[in-house]
């Protein structure tokens, strides 16, 4: 080949013969790419890596203005979108004024009949707010990595909610992170109520997005659709904390749709409800026998005095 | 297509090769494979353009065949090797599947670089359609065996539909870099 620049002054046969080896060699080089590759895919996954740390910079600088045409073409779409979508929020928000309205009207009855009932009112629950930085679901298990300030006073049996719902319980605490155990794990029981049917059951995980529904009472089946809430007949767990919603897979198999997103838990509230520290008065409900050789007392001095 | 031709062959007169004019010389040789290159980078970059992955194996076998029947010089052996390797490497498929694929498009090119550089450009389609129907028949025959499982077969239809559609388009870009900034003798 004229093209290739031969140093070493070659005869031309010799040059020829040269040039149409290369491509067999070439070819049976390639045969052995192929064969190292099967045999040892680490080697091949780290030259691809490096390669790709090298063109990430690149790469960046081809999606960079991708993103944003994406979100300039986004903007301009919503603002197209602005009057309908303004429209949307007018209407909604006279909607949520009258809900507020009912709601605060229902709150001053409630703090009245609460007060007229003498009813002593729950502790506030102390929280602290983490990020769910890794997902440790495996096969076998459902469960996050939230990091947080333990030492601001996270304990095991944590109660972890989501914006919408509950995510599930703290089980083993580190130094700056715990592990939280889903409410879909299959080693979950959680004891809830159901708001419309009033029934009681457990919600049991099995590791799949929606934890089934068990021990239900048989004459007073769930309602589909209806929302479950926590129980409250454990020590950790304060009664109505939203779970998720009643739906029927097929008849006479319902389960839980959790309100949290567990799929992409973002943001959690770790919850301390303290309610372990209650301790409950010994024998409740007993009333001490009065042995019979105690003699009748009045319960009222007597007006003839000791004497 | 011009001869492609050393200069010491070349009737007439010719100016002093400078080293400027060495590297005119050079860098219009390599623009092919320069340009290749380039593309295989662009087509496994994140654009997001539907149909992108397919047409990076139809491109470069494009531009492997193109090149390799009317200028060898800048489509050598080593060169094909060379954007092999990156294909694979940029790729996610078992590794070597795609370099052994384009050095046997690049052998069968110069073995009939003679027949194929003379006939119609229609023809010369047809034959690449040939080309990269066995190319892709290889391909998905080695992927599947190594991967030890039939690859579905629709995915590669469609790549060999799109390398099929996009030869004319390139051929035409090729013809016209060949006869400009890609030829030598314009040095």
């Amino acid at each position: 080949m004229p093209g290739e620049s031969v140093m070493i002054p070659l005869s031309i046969p010799l040059r020829q013969a040269l040039d149409r080896l290369v491509l067999p060699i070439l070819i049976v080089a390639a045969l052995g790419i192929i064969l190292l590759g099967q045999a040892n895919r680490a080697l091949t996954e780290r030259v691809r890596m490096g390669l790709a740390d090298i063109l990430a910079p690149a790469y960046e600088l081809v999606a960079w203005p991708q993103e944003q045409a994406r979100a300039l073409l986004d903007r301009m779409r919503d603002m197209g979108r602005i009057e309908a979508e303004n429209q949307r929020l007018r209407t909604e928000n006279a909607n949520l004024r009258h809900w507020y309205d009912v709601a605060a009207a229902l709150v001053d009855e409630n703090a009245a009949l609460k007060a007229n009932l003498h009813w002593m009112p729950d502790p506030a629950p102390s929280f602290v707010t983490g990020r769910v930085v890794r997902d440790t679901s495996g096969l076998y298990a459902r469960s996050v990595l939230v990091a947080a300030n333990v030492e601001a006073g996270i304990h095991k049996d944590g109660i972890v909610l989501d914006g919408s719902g509950m995510v599930g319980r703290v089980t083993e605490i580190g130094s700056r992170s715990v592990r939280v155990l889903l409410i879909t794990d299959a080693s979950s029981r959680i004891p809830v109520r159901l708001e419309v049917s009033h029934g009681a059951a457990i919600m049991a995980g099995d590791n799949s997005g929606s934890p089934r529904l068990i021990y239900y009472p048989q004459d007073n089946p769930p309602i589909e659709g209806e929302r479950v809430v926590t129980n409250g007949e454990i020590d950790t767990m304060p009664p109505g904390l939203p779970v998720g919603q009643i739906h029927y897979l097929r008849p006479g198999q319902p389960v839980v749709i959790p309100f949290a997103s567990l799929g992409h838990l973002d943001i959690v509230r770790v919850f301390d409800y303290g309610r372990s520290t209650v301790v409950p008065p010994d024998a409740p409900g007993r009333i001490p026998l009065r042995r019979p050789t105690d003699s009748f007392t009045v319960p009222f001095p007597s007006p003839l005095g000791r004497g | 297509m011009t001869p492609d031709q050393a200069p010491e062959f070349q009737a007439g007169i010719q100016p002093r090769t400078s080293l400027w004019r060495r590297l005119d010389m050079l860098s219009r040789r390599g623009l092919p494979a320069v340009l290749t290159g380039v593309a295989v980078l662009l087509l496994s970059a994140p654009f997001g353009v539907p149909g992108q992955a397919e047409l990076l194996p139809g491109v470069l076998l494009s531009s492997v065949f193109f090149w390799s029947v009317f200028r060898p010089a800048s489509m050598s052996s080593p060169i094909v090797f060379l954007l092999g390797v990156l294909v694979d490497l940029l790729g996610f498929g078992p590794p070597g599947v795609m370099l052994l694929v384009v050095l046997l498009v690049h052998g069968v090119a110069l073995l009939g670089r003679y027949g194929f550089a003379r006939v119609h450009v229609l023809v010369l389609w047809l034959v690449f359609s040939g080309v990269s129907l066995g190319a892709t028949v290889l391909q998905w025959g080695l992927i599947s065996a190594l991967s030890l499982r039939l690859v579905a077969i629709p995915a590669f239809a469609f790549q060999w539909a799109l390398g099929v559609g996009v030869f004319p388009l390139l051929c035409v870009v090729f013809t016209g870099l060949g006869r400009s900034i890609a030829n030598p003798d314009r040095a």
